[in-house]
């Protein structure tokens, strides 16, 4: 081989390499560019709700009622009605999440069956909402006879987040280490009372974290309770009974939007009504994190 | 010198009854003692892998019996046979006999079994809970509630697994705050609450410092003289320190030998039991 030759070749490896780390760096940079747009939009949407809703939050927009057909005034019995109608669905649906989750975890032999019962409820997570909203206008309001109410939308939002539920209290049950179990069946409890008494109270923390969270997750939910629970401008807004129609914050926005002949003069109002929303859900979240930290930090095993 | 009874001096045509009547006057003679429980043919599958072999095996009532082995060999398998804790592995499943308290122990109620042998396991294993609920555990499986006697109960297992004097004052702290060793001699005091007559140990030294090694091994000898000891271990020298009887399994999950700890470690029987002795496997 010539001098020439060896040159030619070397240049040509040179080429190549320097190819190839334009091809990497260019796909850094995209790729870059591209995860940029996931934070570049909540950023967005953070600037957008906070600036259009300035003018409109003040105090007596979180303590007041809603005046002068939704114009003025604030947005205090949606507030409160939505917490009671979410906390609601948590507490009728985690009776039956947690017995489910114990069953799936602890009692569950591996097989066909348990296979079926967690692809229903992973696809029970997957069925749109409005569908949950028209079997809960069927069943609840019609055949149960609760007609359009609080209790009615309580059901029907905690259908909807059952599967949810389950799988955050299966998870919280699976991770208790198996030693607590067998030490505890080693000294001749019964496979329940070993539940009882060591596995649920370990679990118990990260059970109650994994439904705040999906409370925080129902809390926004509009289409399952539009038919079956909620309404707006009501002549009472505050939630007085189970069996009554209330006033929720993702609700009145539609309302606000669809259903009153105001649209432009209540835009402020509009947005407001979100940034309460989302900083309900930002403090939900935040509860849970803090929770479940402080749990782990606790936790010696 | 001893060899595996069935092999020698037991007919194995006889009856049941016969057998298990020369596997007593067998240990009888060889041990100074009684048997507490006594192996027939025991064969442990997980799934389609047999793990034990055809172990026959009476195991002594007084003093600390160990079962040593190679990694692999079968021992803990052999010991969670005994309060059928081997059950908690889906696909596990031993067939023969285990004869405690003249009924088969593999067919009888594991919960109640329990309640009479106690276990400890590798890994100290408290429950995230006091000192003291750790201890009331087992007896509260019983519905005991009357505070007094439970604290009484809870005094006396802590004594006598050596740990009392150390927790005395802090009986209501979590059970995490205590050293690993003073862990591991709370869950002895948590089993010896339920007043076993056996206490099975799955080497309970493996996660310890030779110091805390060191009072287990001690607490273990204690307990011999009130209770049956049976101790998994793999540490040649804590099997000669502590234990007065010692089973060596193989590594196909075959019982080689199984005698007086002294005679088997001078003078094994079996060529692969001096092999395993010498240190040459396993």
């Amino acid at each position: 081989m010539t001098v020439d030759q060896e040159i030619q070749k070397e240049q040509a490896v040179m080429q190549e390499r320097r190819k190839r780390s334009m091809t990497q760096w260019a796909a850094f940079v995209l790729l870059g560019i591209g995860s940029l747009f996931g934070f570049f939009f909540l950023a967005f949407i953070l600037y957008w709700v906070i600036s259009q809703s300035a003018s409109a939050i003040s105090w007596e927009f979180l303590t007041a009622a809603p005046r002068d057909m939704a114009r003025a005034g604030g947005i205090a019995p949606m507030i409160v009605g939505s917490i009671y109608i979410t906390g609601g669905a948590l507490l009728v649906a985690m009776p039956f999440a947690l017995g489910s989750a114990i069953w799936l975890s602890e009692y569950a032999w591996k097989g066909w069956w348990l296979r079926a019962i967690r692809i229903g409820v992973n696809t029970l997570a997957g069925v749109p909402s409005i569908v949950f909203g028209l079997v809960g206008l069927g069943l609840f309001v019609f055949v149960f006879d609760f007609g359009v109410s609080l209790l009615a939308g309580m059901c029907t939002l905690a259908m909807l987040s059952l599967p949810i539920l389950i799988r955050a209290s299966e998870e919280a049950l699976r991770s208790v280490p198996r030693s607590f179990r067998e030490g505890a069946l080693a000294l001749g409890a019964t496979r329940w009372y070993m539940i009882r008494t060591v596995v649920l109270p370990t679990a118990i923390p990260g059970i109650l974290t994994g439904s705040v969270l999906g409370m925080a997750r129902a809390i926004g939910e509009t289409a399952p309770i539009m038919f079956t629970a909620t309404a707006f401008m009501l002549s009472n807004p505050w939630p007085t009974s189970l069996f009554e129609k209330v006033a929720t914050l993702p609700y009145h926005l539609f309302g606000l939007i669809k259903i009153s002949q105001h649209y432009n003069e209540t835009k402020a109002i509009q947005y407001g009504t979100v940034f309460v929303l989302m900083v309900v859900v930002t403090l939900l979240n935040l509860t849970a994190i803090i929770w479940r930290t402080r749990v782990r930090r606790k936790k010696a095993w | 010198m001893v060899k595996r009874p069935e092999h020698r001096e037991i007919d194995a045509t006889a009856g049941r009854d016969a057998q298990v009547d020369a596997t007593r006057a067998w240990v009888k003679r060889t041990f100074y003692g009684e048997t507490i429980i006594e192996i027939w043919d025991l064969d442990f599958f997980y799934g389609r892998n047999r793990v034990l072999h055809d172990v026959s095996l009476g195991i002594p009532k007084d003093g600390v019996t160990a079962i040593m082995g190679p990694s692999g060999c079968g021992k803990s398998t052999l010991l969670r046979t005994l309060n059928r804790m081997y059950e908690v592995v889906p696909g596990a499943r031993a067939t023969g006999e285990v004869i405690f308290e003249g009924e088969n122990l593999l067919k009888s109620d594991p919960v109640i079994l329990r309640h009479k042998i106690g276990m400890v396991f590798q890994r100290p294993n408290p429950f995230p809970k006091s000192i003291f609920d750790n201890v009331a555990y087992g007896p509260r499986i019983h519905g005991l509630r009357n505070r007094r006697k439970l604290a009484d109960l809870v005094e006396d297992a802590l004594h006598r697994a050596a740990l009392w004097d150390e927790v005395k004052d802090r009986l209501k702290d979590s059970a995490f705050s205590l050293s690993g060793g003073q862990q591991q001699r709370l869950c002895i005091a948590r089993a010896l609450a339920v007043r076993p007559r056996i206490l099975l140990m799955d080497e309970p030294c493996s996660a310890l410092d030779p110091k805390a090694s060191d009072r287990i091994e001690h607490t273990a000898r204690e307990l011999a003289e009130e209770l049956t000891v049976i101790i998994v271990t793999h540490n040649l020298q804590q099997a000669g320190r502590v234990s007065d009887n010692v089973a060596v399994l193989l590594a196909d999950g075959e019982l080689a030998e199984f005698g007086p700890t002294r005679s088997i470690f001078e003078s094994p029987q079996d060529e692969r039991v001096a092999d395993y002795l010498c240190g040459r496997f396993g």
